[in-house]
């Protein structure tokens, strides 16, 4: 054995490791492939060898060629093989090697079950971890069935490192094994509140990634993550918890109201920009799911904004991206607030960064209104230019397309212009969206009638110039332009000057290198064009001219006769005999031009895409009855599929138009045309179904401006010199701000009539400020084409959801599970399968348990709870006695037989247990649940003292009082208990945990309470106190800066959360003067303690920069950071404003001194505090009392409290009649303890505080709040 | 077998006598919309140097052998074409990328869309900071040649394409007890 064993070692000697191996291949640069095939030979070689440490080498190297990205499924079972080694450092290798190359349809898999789950029970945790972590990687349904249960028991385990990682497993179980949930969540939703932060944080994680998927099940765990949210300091999990309440809020939005606060918060006080970026932008996602309405969204909105333009603004490109990834969300609902920031936006489409200019461009969808938008393009255009990839090119040439042609070309008043833009797009090479441009000028001249003339003569210049653009054909997909150019030539040729030339054009031999549809159109549009010109030649009475046109048809369109494609063919050829036939005709001086031109006559009117839903069904038309009777053997089969599919939604179907009478029909068109008629845009009706052969009325008489013929109508864009210098688009920007210049010259004149006429002195606002939007009218009108959806068109919701979505399974309703066992019970098949005993002889006692324990569930739970309770700690006993008999048994055998029965005899109390719990649970929750409406309301909350009369008061809710309190009451106990006993740290004495137990119940029910005071942050505490009906006066904290007659500065000053020596101050500045104040600048004389936190490379004396201007009237708001070393003494700084006032004519200096009053108030940050834990500290004696009296203070007890939280930012703890406990904590950690008692006007407070020389500043500025009042 | 449908389409033929065009499809207007992203994880972490060497690759989900050399391919050469002044958040097919450079080395997470790209970022940094206490300043070569063992470190910072642990202690506490069992 022994010598075996050196054996081993020796000719490990000889082996190559993973070191070697890497060397190896570094080595070998040039044959890599052929040094690699020998390693896998040689490696082959070790895996056939006996020795457990050859084998794991090999499998090591194994690993490593993997990532290089060599198959090595072929040693799956060797790797199955190092896995079960009992070796630590071998095993890890296995496991390492598995996750690495093991995928679901690895068919060894199968072989690991029963070895995964002898690691999952190792007494050493790390080989439980190595397995768990293994098992992430590779968990296939099986193993996630069979596998389920022993990682739901490991997710009590008494380690955290092994809880944290079982936890976070059952995630991926979910996903394979769904059933899973729904017992697992209880025990996953306690994990919510794990001591340890590690299994906190893993808990956390898997919760929100279940709820962001399904989030309506999760709705009533939200106070628990409200809770979670105010009290973690761990940025990661807040950014969890962040994001799933951005999936919350849009199923209830009252909690949306609840969650803007703190989130601000976290805004205001986090130096993580991260955390800062995940907040932004679930206020975003908050105040899109809100309806609009509620009064400080704008603050909010405003507030992120600004966050967003100072991560713009940075130098930092990562912040930069994500700030403008941020803004294109807040553009889609507040499109307004964003398109004050339109420099800032501008300025980033010259950034060096792809990705930024990229970012930047989605944004300038939202900047553009009427009066920019030929700026904007101009400047998009000069990009064009410059751009050097293609990839950025074509998204320019998409963007500048999109930001055209959105709602309806409602920002272009000057269609000439657009049409001149697309010509100019034509000249980019090598451009993939040549079909775009294409179908923009076709959509532009379809629509807009008067632009017709205009755009076929640009068409028919391309045509000309068509070599130029088709430089080197096939590949350029630019030639698509040409597509839209000879459709607009032949449908529109009434318009074109010289109709022969762009036939000519049209015609010429280089055409058949085109792409065959283009051809195909090229030669349908030239009959047209010959149509047109016949006409045209018969009127001048001219029949040589006539049949020359006739006679270059003839001699031309053989040509594309002999075409490959098809169509050119078909095409080309029936043309040509009608040609042919006409010039027989003409021959004969007959006149055929009205004939010939009745082939293409009418007119062309714009359909809307789903117009043919909105053409009505004729009576007595049946559109499902069969024509034939179906066969009928058939018809079972048919059944049946759709038996199955009983959710599918009903297609929307015809039968219901038939239901609509004739006269809802009339109603409705009315009502349409009504709305239309409104809308500036909408000039002529919608072409529905019964109108369409009418001619459209209206839009002759549609005012155009007449368009000044001074832009030569040429396209120079063809060519690379302009004639004119100036590219073509540049002219019409020019032409556009003269037109824009008359138009509203005209507008004063007759605003000023109208004012002589009225003479009241209602100052219009309009002349004097900039131009508004509607003031510009458009030159040309787009005939817009509605398009209505039918009205019985549901908007399907599982569109979006795709059918093979693995979470698809997981919306499981676990409300129902945690609400009442009644409702809906863990059935049997429900549990966890429990491993089976496929060994021979299985134990009858453990049978038996198992049958007692699904009988458990079914149980009445009326039994007293005491007696539940002597059970439970029997069976507590028993469970203890079983450990340690197979201890005792593991010390003596170490084969893998006593190991298992050992397992089984221990599991099925651990089962029993869990079923229990799932019962206990529910019942304790379904306070929690139901107390959701209860906490989401922003009703008061009362305090534990007064509980069920209040509650029975205060709440409006009629689901929520009384009964809720009354049912959680009696309940509590049990789940308090199986809490500890589940807690295995509990040695403790009978008797002594009895004494214990009694306490806990106490203090479990100021805990259950303080639960909803405490949640909602400052918000919640003010509501805490707030029991009567009495509405608290309107507070704030913010106080008088200082004041000139230019600008008002208010003032708040809070401590930062995140960081112990910071202290954030938010300045609100307001303009009171009527000129515009920009280059604000902030400068504090920092002293020794506080010092303002100044950009890095900036001096000690610089001054910060204010992020914005303000024009007249405006407030804005802007935080500086200070750093303070000793809080325990209030002070003020001396700080000076500098800015400039702008007024029309002239700007001056200004400056405003202000003082900045740092009180020890403002150390403190609001920390809730439990009951229990504001007892111990206490007690701890380790704090220094003090005590102050307030005479004639005469508010009611509550405003008192709430004033104390809000202007000092404590919380209440407890409150008992007239006297209250209240906590608040320093930034630096100093506990502050208050007891407020009042009697008639005279208030007491005693506090208890670590640091006396804080304690006594806080309670002096107490009294003096109280003295003010 | 006549299909009552298809008469409905010659209901609309006869009501649409004359001639028409549809007017044509618009250029989708919402640039912004995207499509729902399945799911939010950490897609992948790959380890780069500079010649384009796969270092270090862990999938979250599961991709073909085979996708898998075209994948890392692509990625590094979107990687290392991008100059020092570009952000680090590339958007690749439909997820992005999150990379850092740490001298010769890149280190590139793929993420879904919905995952915030500046956390991962700093994830990042925060796994070199541990690579480097485990190692006392780590170097490429370190990691070639313990792969096994940044393994360990990022299995114990990302489990299921979760962030677990970003304590650096705590992550390392395993470690140091496998290397303390191993020497004895």
């Amino acid at each position: 054995m022994a010598l075996k064993i050196v054996k081993g070692s020796i000719d490990r000697m000889f082996d190559k490791n993973l070191q070697d191996l890497v060397r190896g291949i570094r080595n070998h640069k040039e044959d890599e492939a052929k040094y690699i095939s020998t390693c896998i030979d040689e490696i082959k070689q070790e895996l056939k060898q006996d020795n457990i440490a050859v084998k794991a080498n090999a499998v090591c190297k194994l690993t490593y060629l993997q990532m290089l990205g060599y198959d090595v499924s072929w040693a799956a079972f060797n790797i199955v093989e190092v896995m079960s080694s009992s070796k630590f450092t071998y095993k890890r290798i296995g496991y390492l090697a598995a996750s690495q190359c093991f995928h679901e349809n690895t068919d060894v898999i199968m072989l690991t079950t029963n070895q995964i789950r002898k690691d999952l029970s190792s007494p050493n945790q790390y080989d439980t971890g190595v397995a768990l972590t293994g098992l992430s990687c590779f968990v296939t349904p099986d193993l996630a069935r069979d596998l389920a249960n022993d990682i739901m028991t490991l997710m009590s385990h008494t380690k955290p490192y092994i809880r944290k990682k079982a936890v976070l497993i059952m995630y991926k179980v979910f996903l394979k094994y769904p059933e899973s949930l729904r017992p697992a969540f209880p025990r996953l939703k306690e994990k919510l509140e794990d001591p340890d932060p590690g299994v906190q944080s893993a808990a956390v994680n898997v919760i929100c990634e279940l709820a962001r998927r399904n989030p309506k099940n999760y709705l009533s765990l939200a106070p628990l993550f409200f809770k979670l949210m105010t009290s973690s300091t761990n940025n990661w999990v807040l950014i969890k918890i962040i994001k799933l309440f951005g999936a919350l809020t849009p199923l209830e939005p009252r909690l949306g109201k609840k969650l803007i606060e703190p989130l601000t918060n976290l805004i205001h006080s986090t130096s993580a920009m991260s955390l800062l970026y995940e907040c932004v932008n679930t206020v975003i996602a908050v105040l899109i799911s809100l309806s609009s309405g509620m009064p400080n969204h704008s603050a909010s909105i405003q507030l992120c904004v600004q966050k967003l333009r100072i991560l713009i603004e940075d130098s930092d490109q990562n912040l930069k991206y994500l700030g403008l990834l941020a803004m294109s969300k807040i553009l889609k609902t507040h499109p307004k607030s964003v398109q004050s920031h339109k420099d800032l936006i501008l300025q980033c489409l010259d950034d060096k960064d792809e990705s930024i200019r990229l970012r930047a461009l989605d944004l300038l969808y939202g900047m553009v209104s009427k009066k920019n938008l030929m700026e904007i393009v101009k400047k998009l255009m000069i990009h064009v230019d410059k751009a050097e990839g293609t990839t950025y090119r074509d998204e320019l040439l998409t963007k500048i397309i999109d930001i055209c042609s959105q709602s309806n070309y409602q920002y272009i008043t000057n269609f000439e212009w657009y049409i001149s833009i697309l010509v100019e797009l034509t000249r980019l090479e090598g451009t993939r969206h040549g079909h775009l441009i294409a179908s923009q000028m076709l959509d532009v001249a379809i629509r807009v009638k008067a632009i017709r003339v205009f755009a076929v003569a640009q068409m028919a210049t391309l045509l000309d110039n068509a070599h130029l653009l088709t430089g080197n054909m096939q590949r350029n997909g630019i030639c698509e332009v040409l597509y839209a150019a000879a459709w607009i030539c032949g449908e529109f040729s009434e318009h074109l000057e010289n109709p022969v030339q762009t036939l000519e054009a049209m015609l010429r031999p280089k055409v058949a290198t085109l792409p065959g549809h283009i051809q195909a159109v090229y030669v349908q549009n030239a009959a047209k064009l010959f149509a047109t010109i016949l006409k045209n030649q018969e009127g001048n009475t001219d029949s040589t001219a006539a049949q020359e046109t006739s006679q270059m048809m003839i001699d031309r369109l053989p040509l594309f006769v002999q075409s490959a494609n098809l169509e050119v063919q078909e095409r080309a050829s029936c043309i040509l005999q009608l040609v042919k036939y006409i010039q027989k005709l003409q021959q004969k001086d007959v006149e055929v031009a009205e004939e010939v031109s009745a082939l293409f006559a009418g007119e062309l009117n714009p359909v809307a895409p789903k117009a043919q839903k909105k053409v009505p069904v004729p009576e007595g038309l049946d559109l499902d009855a069969w024509i034939n009777e179906p066969p009928s053997e058939s018809e079972s089969e048919d059944e049946q599929p759709k038996a199955i599919f009983t959710k599918e939604e009903p297609k929307h179907s015809r039968p219901r138009h038939t239901e609509v009478d004739e006269k809802e029909l009339a109603r409705r068109r009315e009502a349409r045309k009504q709305e239309q008629a409104n809308n500036p845009f909408y000039i002529k009706a919608s072409p529905s179904s019964q109108k369409v052969y009418q001619e459209a009325p209206g839009v002759e008489h549609i005012p155009v401006v007449q368009i000044d013929l001074s832009v030569p109508l040429k396209v120079p864009a063809t060519t690379p010199s302009h004639p004119t210098g100036l590219p073509m688009s540049d002219q019409y920007v020019k032409l556009e701000e003269e037109r824009r210049q008359k138009e509203r010259a005209e507008k004063k004149k007759k605003e000023k009539k109208k004012r002589k006429e009225k003479r009241s002195g209602r100052g219009k606002k309009h002349d004097s400020g900039p131009e508004s939007e509607e003031d510009i009218t458009p030159a040309h009108v787009v005939d817009i084409v509605t398009e209505e959806m039918p009205e019985n068109a549901l908007p399907s919701d599982d569109d979006d959801k795709d059918p093979n979505d693995p979470h698809k399974a997981l919306d499981i309703d676990l409300d129902n599970l945690l609400e009442t066992t009644a409702r809906r019970p863990l059935a049997d098949s429900e549990k966890l399968p429990v491993r089976s005993h496929r060994a021979a002889g299985a134990p009858k006692s453990s049978a038996e348990d198992g049958e007692a324990e699904n009988a458990t569930p079914q149980e009445p739970k009326k039994k007293s709870s005491k007696e539940k309770r002597d059970k439970k700690k029997d069976k507590e006993r028993d469970r203890k006695r079983s450990k340690e008999e197979k201890k005792k048994k593991k010390h003596k055998h170490e084969e893998k037989e006593e190991d298992l029965l050992g397992g089984q005899a221990e599991e099925p109390v651990v089962q029993s247990e869990e079923m229990k719990e799932v019962e206990a649970q529910p019942t304790s929750t379904s306070a929690e649940v139901s107390d959701l409406d209860f906490w989401l309301s922003n009703a008061p909350v009362p305090s534990n003292t007064q509980e069920a009369a209040t509650v029975a008061e205060a709440a409006p809710a009629p689901e929520a009082p009384a009964g809720t309190a009354a049912d959680s009451e009696p309940e509590e106990p049990k789940d308090t208990e199986t809490e500890e006993s589940k807690s295995s740290k509990h040695k403790k004495k009978k008797q002594k945990k009895e004494k214990e137990e009694k306490e806990k119940k106490k203090k479990k029910k100021h805990h259950h309470h303080h639960h909803h005071s405490d949640g909602g942050g400052e918000e919640s505490v003010q509501n805490g106190t707030v029991e009567e009906e009495e509405p608290l006066p309107p507070m704030s904290n913010y106080c008088l800066l200082a004041e000139n007659s230019y600008i008002k500065m208010v003032c708040d000053i809070q401590g930062n959360l995140q960081d112990g020596s910071q202290v954030v101050v938010s300045v609100i500045f307001e303009n009171k003067s009527d000129s515009f104040l920009k280059s604000m600048e902030f400068n504090v004389l920092d002293s020794l303690n506080s010092k303002l936190q100044r950009p890095e490379g900036s001096g000690p004396h610089d001054g910060l920069t204010v992020p914005f201007q303000l024009p007249p009237g405006v407030s804005n708001e802007a935080r500086f950071v200070f750093t303070v070393q000793s809080i325990v003494m209030p002070q003020k700084l001396k700080g000076t404003l500098t800015f400039i006032v702008k007024n029309e004519d002239s700007s001056t200096h200004e400056k405003l001194d202000f003082k900045l009053h740092f009180t020890c108030t403002s150390y403190l940050i609001t920390t809730p505090c439990y009951s229990d834990a504001f007892a111990k500290l206490l007690e701890s004696g380790d704090l220094k009392s003090s005590s102050v009296r307030l005479e004639g203070v005469n508010m009611p007890f509550h405003h008192l409290l709430a004033r104390i939280c809000f202007h000092h930012h404590f919380s209440v703890v407890e409150r008992i009649d007239s006297c209250a406990s209240m906590y608040s904590r320093s930034i630096q950690g100093h506990h502050v303890c208050l007891l407020v008692k009042t009697s008639g006007q005279t208030v007491s407070i005693d506090a208890k505080c670590d640091e006396p020389t804080l304690l006594g500043n806080v309670l002096d500025e107490i009294k003096q709040t109280f003295s003010q009042c | 077998m006549w299909c009552a449908r298809l008469i409905g389409d010659l209901v609309f033929c006869i009501e649409l006598t004359g001639r028409h065009c549809c007017s044509l499809p618009r250029p989708l207007s919402d640039p912004m919309v995207k499509p729902a992203t399945d799911r939010i994880m950490i897609k992948f972490v790959l380890m780069v140097n500079r010649q384009g060497q796969t270092r270090l690759s862990r999938y979250y989900h599961s991709v073909e052998l085979s996708r898998r050399a075209a994948l890392e391919a692509d990625v590094v050469r979107y990687c290392l074409s991008r100059k020092k002044d570009q952000c680090s958040f590339v958007e690749y097919k439909d997820f992005k990328l999150v990379y850092r450079q740490y001298a010769a080395l890149y280190i590139v997470v793929g993420i879904t869309d919905s995952e915030n790209e500046l956390s991962i970022y700093e994830l990042v940094h925060n796994f070199v900071e541990v690579l480097d206490k485990y190692f006392s300043r780590v170097s490429e070569l370190d990691i070639m040649f313990n792969l096994d063992r940044v393994h360990i470190i990022l299995d114990e910072m990302i489990q299921n394409g979760h962030i677990v642990e970003t304590n650096k202690s705590r992550i390392l506490a395993p470690l140091t007890t496998i290397d303390k069992m191993v020497d004895s």
